[in-house]
């Protein structure tokens, strides 16, 4: 198995700038979100609602899709299937050529991300523009992002004047943020009024009328999905709500739990091609890659649920000391340490599901009600199942499991660890351990094991 | 009321005292309790690693070996939620429709200790005397998978001598995980220290809570730092008197 | 076999354990709030000024007198409207620019004023479908100001109750929806929420009575 998030981990503990970004932003969007879902008596009716039409889609997704891709050509859209990565990539590509654009602008997408949409286009010669002011900062800097919501966490101000001052040549420029956000509005304005081929993801995809829904901050999503007169947009097959009325509920849901907001800026929700008002093109990618893999799971499939606010990363207590980058994948934290290993495998992510102390923080805030602690030691006995773990470990659990698995046996163990112990007990307590054990033992003591047992006293009374 | 004592594997292993205590305490209040002797482990460590095999083998021998009891209390919120949350998923992981069936029956009567003290017996006064200054660290397990409540404040509150003080961010894990703290040690530590550092600024002689798991992390933190803070399982605060 | 048809058999192969093709087997229950049981106006004005629009409450036969008034504020003169905006939101002194769709026009104005379909209390937010009074959805998004005119009988208490009133609108004319709340705004900078990157940095409302 890869080595992986520990490894990834390391070099983010050790970065005090990172975690102090990390520990404010962190800290800042849950007091947020705890006011605006602590204000809302009927929140855990609205999580209800949400976790049950999601489950309703899952279950029925060929219904919906079959649906979805029917109301999308009635309304004058058109709809590609892409089973994986790359067919979605040739599917973009071919639909970009076939405009003679050269650049294209985008609104933030993991989706987008996930299939490495921006290397597919500028290896056909054709460059993204990344409208998001911290995917923006993220790609001058050839950084990736390192957080669902908040991509840009990992940089301060200083460093993006820096950055800004280089790329987008305004040498003068200070690091308050209004004159850095001014500076790509200027920069990023001229992209809009001049892009023919706009690239967004969504947020949902409305089965019964074809609509899709993109719900942001900062206007750019507006722009890419109004003002070129192409739109492509992706969707993974998962984000379908089956009615305009389903929408309500994730309205409610996503703004409260992603940036602590009772609504968002801005939320554009279009239907087709409309006469005289918009991109006159549009095209929708429905994209599978893996995801079939993990509907395919019963107990898995509840991961699919997500709709990315990232709540749960910004409660979970791993992911604030390591951020985003430590898990080495498009999706970070709780939500990616389930969805990634699901999407890419074992082999790949198998890390994943360890790098979590089980604390069910996550689970509180989700607001479609994922159980992520259970799907993390679902996936654990998968990465197990699967060979993931080296030949020490495995030899040890074998060992532990006949120890448990036979009163005597535990009892001769406890004894025999009686005495295994002595050379390392200094005044009643272990400071080093041998081999893998030492981990422990790195940063913590551990008590040496009492001369009686609970059972002596037990017999004895 | 007669209560079959599961000890778990750790206090077995390594903290007699929290099952001593736990006896003594339901005896104090009247109460016959039974030691079932071929108890082993729940099979949370083997569960929590993936090792499904062993964990559904080790279900199935805890199911067995706690079947005839009315009403089982272990000083473990990780075992007790183990037993309640996880044994029906891995009776459907297997197909054991046997030991579904079993877990139905046995599951409801798995408590933890403050659980089974304030919920199901309405005791908040033990008549413990504990003369120190403690905070309480709420674990997870008892916290957001048993929703033990406010039961353990309660029964600290009533413990006299006892001088209680509010642990901040009080509701963060501790860092423990079970092997995530050694497999992911650097951020296991991580996460213990801003724990550590919210029981320090307690002023509190004392830490408990109603996991030793969570309580070695913590112990084995405070130790290392050369703290005089103790640890103490709730059980053992409860037992002691005058 | 095409793409479509794999994915659509991968779908259908990892659904083996659900028993049924109806939908329905999974009841969706809807216990959430559905009205408000507040005054609507005073709530919508409380809540859409969390997010730093300003907005004032006038009667009808003032409106022409606090637009010019708004507009004066802000100074500015050149302002792009919707091609039926009534004459009474038309104070003199102004430059009105009508009917003017494409962008580049439109970023040649100072601000951009409108009506809306309808509007949210419970959340600040002010609904535009492209319907009376509101233009095509690059008038209220390329301009660096928006002023929206909300009538007070637009005014409703829930998402719920808005999306109720939306819904005809799109499954019958297709029109695309806009969702505003406030004016644009970023926090992706160490998490200090700046307005206005993209879409309008000011948004003013004027909220209309019926008298």
């Amino acid at each position: 198995m890869k080595p992986g998030f520990p490894q990834g981990a390391h070099a983010a503990l050790r970065n005090p700038q990172l975690r102090r970004n990390l520990a404010l932003a962190t800290a800042t969007i849950r007091g947020k979100r705890a006011a605006v879902t602590g204000e809302r008596p009927d929140w855990e009716e609205l999580r209800v609602a949400g976790a049950s039409i999601k489950r309703r889609v899952l279950r029925h997704l060929d219904h919906y899709l079959l649906e979805f891709e029917s109301s999308v050509q009635r309304v004058g859209g058109t709809v590609h299937w892409a089973r994986d990565a790359q067919e979605a990539n040739e599917v973009i590509v071919a639909l970009v050529r076939r405009t003679g654009a050269h650049e294209v602008v985008k609104v933030k997408s993991l989706t987008a991300d996930e299939i490495g949409l921006n290397v597919a286009l500028a290896e056909a010669g054709i460059q993204p523009i990344e409208t998001d002011l911290a995917e923006l900062i993220c790609q001058l800097a050839g950084e990736k992002p390192s957080h669902i919501l908040v991509p840009a966490i990992h940089k301060n101000r200083h460093e993006i004047r820096d950055l800004f001052r280089r790329e987008l040549g305004v040498p003068d420029l200070t690091d308050e943020p209004a004159e850095l956000a001014g500076a790509a509005r200027t920069y990023l304005r001229e992209k809009f009024l001049t892009a023919s081929v706009g690239i967004s993801g969504a947020n949902f995809g409305i089965a019964e009328t074809g609509s899709v829904c993109v719900v942001e901050s900062e206007g750019n999503g507006r722009f890419c999905t109004t003002l070129p007169q192409t739109l492509i947009t992706i969707l993974g097959i998962e984000k379908l709500l089956p009615t305009l009325e389903d929408l309500e509920v994730f309205l409610q849901l996503l703004p409260r739990s992603s940036t602590g907001e009772r609504m968002n800026p801005y939320t554009s929700l279009w239907t087709g091609v409309a006469p005289g008002d918009g991109p006159q093109e549009f095209h929708v990618v429905l994209l599978d890659n893996g995801r079939t893999n993990v509907l395919a799971d019963e107990v898995g499939r509840q991961t699919l649920q997500c709709i990315r606010c990232s709540a749960c990363l910004n409660v979970c207590p791993v992911y604030e000391r390591t951020g985003g980058h430590a898990y080495g994948s498009v999706y970070p934290g709780p939500i990616g340490a389930i969805l990634t290993p699901q999407l890419v495998g074992t082999a790949e992510a198998g890390s994943l599901p360890f790098a979590s102390s089980l604390c069910g923080a996550c689970a509180e805030v989700c607001p479609v009600k994922i159980d992520i602690p259970q799907v993390l030691v679902h996936l654990r006995g998968r990465a197990v199942r699967e060979r993931r773990s080296g030949p020490i470990e495995r030899a040890a659990m074998a060992v532990a499991a006949r120890t448990l698995k036979s009163p005597w046996r535990f009892r001769w163990a406890r004894r025999i660890a009686r005495l295994v112990q002595t050379p390392f007990v200094r005044a009643g307590k272990i400071e080093r351990l041998p081999g893998g054990l030492s981990e422990w033992t790195s940063t913590r003591d551990l008590p040496s094991m009492p001369a009686d047992s609970f059972r002596a006293w037990w017999k004895s009374r | 009321m007669r209560a079959a004592l599961f000890l778990t594997c750790m206090n077995d292993t390594l903290f007699p005292d929290v099952g001593i205590a736990t006896v003594q305490v339901l005896e104090r209040l009247g109460h016959e309790v039974e030691f079932p002797e071929t108890q082993t482990c729940c099979g949370q460590l083997h569960l929590n690693s993936g090792y499904q095999d062993a964990a559904v083998d080790l279900a199935r021998r805890f199911v067995r070996v706690f079947a005839d009891s009315d009403v089982v209390v272990a000083p473990s919120a990780s075992c007790v939620a183990t037993v309640r949350e996880f044994y029906p998923y891995l009776a459907e992981q297997f197909g054991d429709q046997e030991l579904a069936e079993q877990i139905d029956v046995l599951a409801p009567r798995v408590l933890e200790l403050t659980e089974f003290l304030v919920g199901r017996l309405g005791v908040t006064d033990v008549g413990a005397y504990f003369p120190h200054t403690v905070t309480y660290h709420p674990t997870c397990h008892s916290l957001r998978g048993l929703h033990v409540g406010e039961a353990p404040h309660s029964l600290l509150r009533a413990v006299r001598g006892l001088d209680f003080v509010e642990l901040p961010g009080a509701t963060e894990c501790c860092g423990f995980g079970g092997t995530f703290a050694i497999k992911n040690a650097e951020t296991s530590s991580a996460i213990l220290d801003s724990k550590l550092e919210n029981i320090l600024a307690t002023g509190a002689d004392v830490v408990t809570a109603v996991d030793r798991s969570c309580l070695t992390q913590i112990g084995g933190g405070l130790s290392r730092r050369g703290s005089e803070v103790r640890t103490a399982h709730i059980a053992e605060i409860l037992a002691a008197t005058e | 076999m095409t793409t479509r048809e794999l994915i659509l058999s991968r779908v259908r192969a990892g659904l083996s354990d659900v028993p049924t093709a109806d939908p329905g087997d999974v009841v969706v229950q809807r216990g959430y709030l559905r009205a408000l049981d507040v005054d609507v106006v005073e709530r919508f004005v409380e809540r859409i000024s969390e997010y730093k629009t300003t907005v004032r409450r006038v009667s009808h036969s003032d409106v022409s007198q606090a637009i010019a008034e708004q507009l004066s504020l802000r100074g500015l003169r050149r302002i792009a409207v919707p091609a039926d905006l009534p004459d009474e939101w038309r104070p003199t002194h102004t430059d009105f620019v009508t009917g003017a769709v494409d962008a580049p026009a439109l970023d040649q104005v100072d601000g951009a004023l409108t009506g809306c379909a309808l509007a949210i209390a419970e959340t600040g937010t002010i609904v535009l479908d492209g319907g009376r009074c509101q233009g095509g959805r690059a008038l209220s998004l390329v301009p660096d100001y928006h002023l929206c005119i909300v009538g007070e009988r637009q005014i409703v208490g829930t998402v719920p109750e808005a999306m109720a009133l939306i819904a005809p609108t799109i499954r019958r004319m297709l029109r695309p929806v806009t969702f505003v709340s406030g004016p644009s705004a970023t926090s992706d900078i160490e998490l200090s929420r700046v307005e206005g990157v993209h879409g309008p940095r000011t948004l003013d409302v004027l909220v209309l009575s019926e008298v």
